[in-house]
């Protein structure tokens, strides 16, 4: 079946929504979403969305900029950053319009908190920016612009797979799906598709994420020729339920909880003494692991305590009710009265496809635009975030870049027109024929297995910490497993809901990057962000102030660099 | 660690199958393991073509709501430490809905009902040029409406939906409430008329069913009554 669309938005998070809103006020949007909408796992993001509005002490954009820059560890590009500092405003107060429910300041204004990296003076001590809900700051906005797209009459098609993006000479002609429900395949023709996809935390054992979670984006990306930039670059939550990996928001620090070791030391003293708990992730991190690996775990354990308790049980349930709940009903323990164990959790994603600054794909990497093609969100890189993310500036990429693609969409197609390129038809059957080929495997591997050993090589040796040895055997266990996952077993042969088959297609999209992942940390003979090589613990601005860039070509991967953007803040030692 | 003897409810219409049927899995597990760790070790080591919705694995995304020992729950909170007797568990799909396969529903009425209600904010006055004010009171109306995560655990239970598949229901219903109660909303007026008839709320007979379902802990059944309450005081 053949559908026809203007635009077509893979992905139902923040940044497709936002998009989407955006798109349908002129023309007509269609969203696939392999979930409902509503699913998606930006709904899962707690702390806040970062403005610098002021609302309840002073604070200036520059600040914010400058706080992002350093963040990223002098890796991400300034020009975006700046956009992204500006357009927090705006976009912000647009979604209090749309009506999401923001908890409020005494005055009725949006209320704002304390986060890890944001500070006021460019890094005197933590300042309140975080816009939030509660600790359901990404669930409010993510129904909010659902509700919105409802009433623009965005078409919905939810519990779509898709398989494959449809691009010929540069050119975007659509994608390619099928219906979850009944397995029939649907080619979307469009002029515009847009990429908000979300990230691969499930490429992890231990992560936040959701298990729709796959980076199937980038996977599509990589088999259809395109670039993809600083892959190497995987946040590490500090702050994961211990064993479970289930986020507790950087919003509990920045309430004051505080983190503790065995001794019951508050060990941020040791390595973040200015902001203490409400150091960057990348920095926290580490230093939780540190004290792991030296035996200040909790009874010598892999974790250490995240302590609520001094925060008082109305101030709990006031801000962080959400935590206070899962707490309860998943792991037993009732932050008021226990702390949380905790470690550190794969989370998010700095890199990604690579776009221009309104979200349009740069199919090499560098400048050649791919016509028709756009991202935004956790699958694209543009880069904001360059090699550490501050908590809450997703949330705001998601929506300031969702929204700069949107009106991007617009503008093209008011120039363009919306006559749509040829459907590529020898690609298409060639694409339909790959997905029946996976229905057809009876092999002896199972799809389970090889996810979990690709999580287990990812986490212990692509983590927190990395060397070149075990990067060398993760690549070699990466290798093994993408030869043993062509002898799977598809168990389910059936059209309806096959969801063996999804998870098949899904670990195909894992397996497909993670090479990217390791490689470009071991080509990557420094210490930046959130990569940290212990054989090579000094950042190194001389060789590698650069992005990576990465192609995948008749399956091997070629590795080329683009010099990072710096207008306003020269790189300097990164002390918090 | 436990063997738990699982029986899962599974209908493959697909296959010709005229009736559904109960297969039952035996499972080691963690007596602190939820039921989402059982069914995606059936599917993941026993049984490949077994069909359920999941994805965030901690309540929020509102996927994977279903029968659990007869009561509708998020298999991924559903701890076996909390079950009287743990080695013995029963997955149904969620009642009342078409069912696709095995414990997936279609959904497809359920979130139509939603859209009926207009689920967005109606506000035609022009919105200053930053936020609009809404006090910290005023903002605790809504607030336990907007915890709802669409998993359809309330509409499933509620027998007067069962007995009367076009009411509206409660989900449908606390979305209306969210808006409707919304003080930066003007559309009461546009959403009255399906609320104010016969599927709209008073089709509720205070059973509170969805109270006992909700994953979220809301109070459904207040909310309703609050509505109600609106439309008799014809305050709108």
């Amino acid at each position: 079946m053949i559908v026809k669309h203007d635009v077509v938005i893979v992905g139902a998070g923040l940044a497709g929504l936002r998009a989407a809103l955006e798109a349908s006020h002129k023309y007509d949007v269609a969203v696939i979403s392999k979930l409902f909408p509503t699913r998606s796992h930006s709904g899962a993001a707690q702390g806040g969305i970062a403005a610098s509005l002021g609302n309840v002490e002073e604070d200036h954009i520059d600040w914010h900029f400058f706080d992002t820059v350093k963040g990223s560890d002098y890796l991400g590009d300034q020009n975006a950053i700046e956009l992204l500092v500006n357009d927090a405003h705006p976009a912000i107060y647009e979604l209090e319009h749309m009506g999401c429910p923001f908890s409020r300041t005494l005055e009725g204004k949006i209320n704002q908190r304390k986060f890890g990296g944001h500070t006021k003076n460019y890094g005197e001590g933590p300042v309140l920016r975080a816009c939030f809900a509660a600790d359901r700051t990404g669930h409010m906005i993510l129904h909010t612009l659902y509700d919105q797209c409802v009433k623009n009459n965005v078409r919905f098609y939810s519990e779509f797979y898709m398989t494959d993006l449809l691009v010929k000479d540069n050119v975007i002609r659509g994608a390619i799906a099928y219906d979850m429900t009944n397995g029939q395949y649907v080619t979307f023709h469009a002029k515009v598709v847009m990429f908000g996809t979300g990230g691969y935390g499930r490429a992890f054992r231990i992560t936040s994420n959701a298990h729709a979670n796959t980076g199937d984006g980038l996977g599509v990306v990589l088999r259809a020729g395109l670039a993809l930039e600083d892959m190497e670059f995987v946040q590490f939550h500090p702050t994961g339920v211990y064993k479970y990996g289930i986020l507790v928001s950087e919003g509990a620090r920045g309430e004051g909880a505080y983190l503790l070791n065995n001794a019951g030391e508050r060990f941020m003293e040791k390595y973040a003494p200015k902001l203490m708990e409400l150091a960057p992730r990348d920095l926290a991190s580490r230093s939780i692991q540190t004290e792991i690996n030296e035996g200040r775990g909790i009874n010598g354990e892999g974790y250490v305590h995240l302590d609520l308790r001094h925060l008082g049980e109305a101030k709990i349930n006031e801000r962080l009710p959400e935590i206070r709940s899962f707490c309860r009903k998943i792991i037993g323990i009732d932050p008021v009265k226990e702390p949380i164990p905790i470690q550190p959790t794969a989370h998010y994603s700095m890199g990604g496809i690579p776009v221009t600054v309104d979200g349009e794909v740069l199919g090499d990497g560098k400048t050649q635009k791919v016509e028709g093609f756009y991202a935004a969100g956790e699958c694209s890189c543009v880069s904001v975030h360059g090699a550490n993310r501050l908590g809450t500036n997703s949330l705001l990429e998601a929506v300031v870049y969702g929204r700069r693609a949107g009106k991007a969409i617009v503008q093209f197609l008011t120039k363009n027109g919306i006559d749509k390129a040829d459907l590529p038809e020898e690609m298409l059957k060639n694409l339909i024929a790959r997905v029946e080929r996976f229905k057809q495997k009876t092999g002896n591997e199972k799809v389970g297995k090889i996810r979990l050993e690709l999580q287990e090589t990812m986490m212990s040796k692509v983590g927190v910490f990395r060397e070149e040895k075990s990067l060398q055997e993760a690549l070699d266990k990466v290798h093994e497993l993408e030869k043993r996952a062509e002898n799977i077993q598809i168990d389910d042969k059936g059209m309806k809901f096959n969801t063996d088959l999804t998870e098949a297609m899904e670990l195909d999209n894992l397996l497909h990057f993670a090479e990217l992942i390791v490689k470009g940390a071991l080509n990557r003979q420094e210490s930046r962000g959130a990569q940290y090589r212990r054989d090579f613990p000094k950042r190194d601005d001389a060789n590698w102030l650069k992005h990576t860039i990465a192609v995948k070509k008749d399956g091997k991967i070629e590795f080329d660099y683009k010099p990072v953007v710096i207008t306003k803040f020269q790189p300097k030692e990164r002390k918090y | 660690m436990i063997q738990v003897k699982v029986k899962v409810f599974r209908f493959n219409p697909e296959n010709g199958e005229k009736k559904p049927r109960f297969d039952e899995f035996t499972v080691e597990a963690d007596p602190k393991e939820k039921v989402l760790d059982l069914l995606h070790r059936i599917k993941w080591e026993q049984d490949g073509t077994l069909a359920f919705r999941r994805s965030c694995a901690h309540g929020i995304c509102g996927s994977c709501a279903m029968k659990i020992n007869g009561a509708n729950m998020l298999a991924c909170e559903a701890n076996l430490a909390n079950f009287r007797d743990p080695t013995r568990i029963t997955v149904e799909p969620l009642q009342s809905l078409p069912i696709l396969k095995d414990l997936v529903v279609d959904l497809r009425d359920f979130f139509k009902k939603y859209e009926i209600v207009k689920p967005y904010l109606i506000n035609r006055t022009q919105p200053p040029s930053q936020e609009r004010l809404q006090s910290p009171e005023d903002r605790a109306l809504i607030d336990e409406a907007t915890w709802c995560i669409l998993c359809a655990a309330c509409t499933t239970s509620c027998p007067s939906n069962w007995k009367n598949p076009q009411f509206l229901g409660p989900a449908a219903l606390l979305k209306s409430y969210r808006y409707c109660f919304d003080t930066r909303d003007e559309g009461i007026s546009e959403r009255i008329h399906v609320l104010d008839n016969n599927d709209g709320v008073w089709r509720c007979h205070t059973i509170f069913n969805c109270v006992e379902a909700c994953p979220k802990e809301i109070n459904i059944t207040w909310h309703i009554s609050q509505l109600k309450k609106k439309l008799v005081s014809r305050e709108h």
